[in-house]
């Protein structure tokens, strides 16, 4: 019927056309993305190729001889810096959220502070670089000049671990509590009244009822909020970190390591360190070609990590949205 | 807290305000504000950093040479000058070039993923601009220096029109920074554009419009304030993007428009200083500050003015 329509009225028929074109435009943009990923990733692991073995993971990186190059020390830095990221940005992130959400009355000071978060997740990470440095590396200079390099658990932390991971986990902030409000948000108000109406707590309730439903969203957001840090790299260019480093933080280079050197993990956070992606841009910024395939091996190893943390996310995702039944 | 859930029972231990778990429940409490306050903290942090430092750095260099130069010169040993506008001009510039592709590109992929594809192809289409969101800016700097100039810019730009291109340039850098924000553009417009009434589609539906017409003359200028603010976030993701700039648009701070030539931008400046070996208090270490502060102000105004705009436009329809 209406393709009758169409072939008698040649106005409509060039409207008809001109629409299906548009929407073949807009379906070539879309698949678009998709062609520039597969290209972006293809090419990468065509340049990075020769170097992808397991030596490159387990050595060091080598001035003298970039074909023995490896990225230990961005792995091993970058493991420490999730450490402690974690361990800063969950409970902090968890529980500016559960203020928010649960807490807060909608006044003026819980709207500036929602105001504030959502500003500060648009600000550029080269300058929480800057805020990192000042804080927590010099720590305004109240304390002296930096410590030295062996020295554990002393203020200020300088160019340590401890100062990425610090640094990170602000920049990360906003974005779990955003997620962790949304994950909250979805637990129906259902189960919060029938748990105070059965004489539990304020808290008691939060922890018992919202906070297990809520989880998987909470965790899920985490996992990928972190992830997105551990692609970053100019806030740790800001805070001294170097991108040549010939040894892992606290001497803990395998699992192992954990347990035949428990000094080693008190020493970790407060020693100097590298992380992948500027290993990566320090191989990057060379001209010498030997040094791009080093760094194309080097996203490899980092993508894979990143898609590792995704999957993680989506598994969390997947199995508890089974689980939980409302 | 404590008086709205005291019961009203007649048992006089629970009229005490004060026992063991109303100070439980009140300590958590305050420790759960003090969390909220951490992100307050981080502000006041950063903008009094940067306050204090460009105050110290203006005590040495004037305003007027700072906007009014046309020269960012501060490792001259000879005679420092200090205009950021080849800074901006840099920075600005790779932001438009990235805008022009990001931009249409991302508004294109909202349309079809909100009017156009299928249960389907949203399935497929969603998670990969979500992975695509997820890949590090570094790897599109990468991408950018040795993929892009060498393999796209340079036949088509050198051997096809004899246009010089070096191996840094703004063209690179705008092309993978405009990949980089077509996921946050895309996502944001797709969610405007959903919001939209199913009732101005239906209406335009059954006067008989064709879908284009519907999507294009109805939908698009429905959500158009809220597509504004989506291009504003993504630029302002655009101008405080560092390391892909960074690594494909060099490091030479010049007043140009010329696409093919390399430029420094604000973001790029400050990895330099930083990665260089300026001492604390120098002039040139001050520098960096100011430069961040710029950084800041611009990308502070426009989310500002986004999200302001997006408040308003969710008030209209929602």
């Amino acid at each position: 019927m209406i393709e009758s329509v169409i072939t008698t009225d040649p106005h409509l028929a060039r409207r008809h056309r001109w629409g299906g074109l548009f929407e073949w435009i807009c379906k070539l943009a879309t698949w678009g993305c998709l062609v520039i990923l597969a290209v972006m990733i293809i090419g990468i692991l065509i340049n990075g190729w020769p170097h992808l073995s397991w030596s490159f993971l387990t050595s060091f990186d080598s001035v003298n001889n970039p074909k023995t190059a490896g990225i230990k020390a961005g792995i091993w830095g970058t493991f420490w810096l999730i450490l402690l990221m974690a361990c800063f940005s969950i409970p902090v992130g968890i529980g500016a959220a559960v203020y928010l959400e649960e807490y807060a009355r909608p006044n003026r000071l819980t709207r500036l502070i929602q105001l504030n978060i959502l500003n500060l997740a648009g600000v550029p990470s080269i300058v929480y670089g800057i805020l990192g440095i000042t804080v927590f590396g010099h720590m305004f200079g109240f304390f002296g000049n930096a410590p030295p390099r062996e020295a554990v658990w002393a203020l200020p932390f300088g160019t340590k671990v401890m100062t990425g991971a610090l640094t990170l986990s602000l920049l990360i902030l906003p974005v779990v509590i955003i997620s962790t409000q949304e994950a909250l948000r979805t637990v129906p108000a259902s189960l919060r009244h029938s748990s105070l109406a059965l004489g539990a707590t304020q808290w008691q309730t939060i922890r018992f009822q919202v906070l297990p439903a809520a989880m998987p969203g909470i965790l899920t957001g985490i996992i990928l909020a972190v992830s997105r840090a551990v692609g970053e790299s100019a806030p740790l260019i800001m805070v001294g970190a170097l991108s040549y480093v010939h040894q892992t933080p606290g001497n803990i280079s395998s699992v192992t390591d954990f347990f035949t050197k428990p000094q080693g993990i008190m020493a970790a956070p407060f020693d100097v360190f590298t992380a992948m992606p500027l290993v990566i841009y320090n191989w990057a910024s060379q001209s010498d070609p030997v040094y791009q395939s080093l760094a194309a091996a080097g996203i490899v190893v980092l993508l894979v990590v990143l898609l590792l943390m995704n999957t993680a996310a989506v598994v969390i995702r997947q199995r508890f949205q089974n689980w939980i039944r409302w | 807290m404590s008086s709205e859930f005291s019961p009203s029972t007649s048992r006089p231990s629970l009229y005490r305000r004060w026992t063991l778990s109303t100070l439980k429940e009140q300590s958590i409490r305050v420790l759960l504000f003090a969390c909220a306050l951490v992100s307050v903290a981080t502000t006041i942090g950063i903008i009094g950093i940067l306050v204090v430092e460009t105050g110290l750095f203006f005590s040495q260099v004037s305003v007027g040479a700072f906007f009014g130069d046309t020269v960012w010169a501060p490792q001259s040993s000879d005679e420092p000058r200090f205009g950021i506008w080849p800074l901006a001009c840099g920075t600005f510039l790779v932001a438009g070039v990235a805008g022009l592709i990001g931009l249409p590109m991302g508004l294109l992929a909202a349309l079809y993923l909100s009017e156009y594809a299928s249960e389907r192809s949203r399935s497929i289409l969603k998670p990969i601009l979500e992975v695509l969101a997820g890949i590090p800016s570094i790897v599109f700097g990468y991408f950018g220096l040795v993929f892009v100039t060498p393999y796209v810019l340079q036949p088509i730009f050198m051997n096809g029109l004899g246009i010089d291109v070096g191996p840094f340039n703004v063209l690179s850098a705008g092309i993978v920074v405009g990949i980089m924000i077509i996921p946050t553009i895309s996502s944001l417009s797709e969610d405007v554009l959903r919001s939209v009434p199913q009732g101005l589609r239906e209406a335009g539906l059954a006067l008989g419009s064709t879908k284009f017409d519907v999507s294009v003359r109805i939908i698009l200028p429905a959500a158009l304030s809220g597509i504004i603010a989506a291009f504003l976030l993504a630029l302002s993701r655009a101008i405080g993007e560092t390391m892909a700039v960074t690594i494909a648009a060099g490091s030479q701070p010049d007043l140009t428009l010329n696409v093919f030539r390399p430029v420094e931008t604000m973001t790029a400046y400050i990895v330099l200083i930083s990665l260089g070996e300026a001492a604390e208090g120098s002039i040139e270490k001050r520098s960096l500050y100011v430069v961040a502060m710029s950084l800041f102000l611009i990308t502070l105004a426009m989310n500002i003015v986004a999200r302001f705009i997006l408040r308003r436009y969710r008030n209209e329809y929602q």
